[in-house]
């Protein structure tokens, strides 16, 4: 008896939901960028399960997964030079003190 | 019984690391620790990778997500003062609010799933023992024929050097601000 595919969707839902968790109660900003990479890999284990089990003999949830690997550095590039730019500005990085965007 | 093959096994104990430590990655109150947690969830995924056989999905994980972005995330801390503790982590109705998005939101996810039924003739994970190969993948990714990706490869390179460009840009900004 093998792990079904549901076993991994349930599993990329769970720890999706866990992420939503993190991003709703955490209030600094590092903690919510650290969740929303969460949120990230499960979408990239959804893809790479749909196209192992469903697709095998097709790459593109693979190369997707590749692609959303390369966006997320990216995204967690610029989104710490803007939490050390607040932090500049602001001395802390709290999610509620960042309620105008200009300086 | 006949749950208890090897690879069963492992992806036991995979899934059970990764919702452990994506748990204690979202409630540790010390920042430096979720971040470490953080790590050990990615290193788990990588894992999941390896076992399907995608390994060089799981190198990537490992080099790109383990290597660079939690070690990016922890300079940021260390760059940041002040920020050894979360405290208000634990009241408040934001958890109540995030507590009832994530279970309601699991409990309709998991019985849409259970109850879509994916096609029953999939192959399972134990009989998918075909490697694939560092060709395939150069091809795909390199490639302007159909379900080749020459054209969204560039458009990530390109992405790349804004970001890099933009980073600078904004952490040079604020300098002058500051002055």
């Amino acid at each position: 008896m093998n792990i079904p595919v549901e076993a991994y969707f349930i599993l990329s839902t769970l720890l999706f939901f866990i992420g939503v968790y993190g991003f709703v109660a955490r209030k600094n900003l590092i903690s919510i960028l650290m969740s929303v990479e969460l949120v990230l890999n499960a979408a990239n284990i959804n893809f790479v399960v749909a196209n192992r089990f469903l697709f095998p003999e097709y790459l593109e949830g693979h190369i997707y997964s590749l692609f959303v690997i390369a966006i997320a550095a990216a995204e967690t590039a610029v989104a710490i030079s803007i939490i050390i730019n607040v932090y500049r500005q602001k001395r802390n990085i709290d999610a509620k003190s960042i309620n105008e965007l200009k300086y | 019984m006949e749950y208890l093959t090897a690879s069963n096994i492992i992806f036991f104990i995979l899934a059970a690391a990764i919702l452990l430590f994506g748990i204690l990655t979202v409630t540790s109150t010390k920042i430096l620790r979720a971040a470490t947690y953080l790590f050990f969830t990615l290193f788990s995924i990588a894992g999941l990778y390896l076992q399907l056989n995608y390994e060089f999905l799981a190198a990537v994980q490992l080099s790109v997500y383990a290597g660079g972005i939690v070690i990016l995330i922890v300079f940021a801390i260390l760059l940041i003062k002040g920020l050894g503790e979360d405290k208000e982590i634990n009241i408040g109705q934001r958890r109540i609010m995030g507590l009832v998005a994530a279970i309601v939101g699991s409990f309709t996810c998991a019985i849409t799933i259970i109850k879509f039924g994916f096609m029953p003739e999939y192959e399972t994970a134990a009989e998918l023992t075909q490697d694939v190969d560092m060709q395939m993948i150069g091809q795909t990714l390199m490639g302007t024929d159909q379900y080749q990706y020459l054209l969204p490869f560039e458009a990530a390179s390109i992405l790349l050097l804004a970001c890099i460009i933009g980073s600078i840009a904004i952490a040079t900004k604020s300098k002058e601000i500051n002055k």
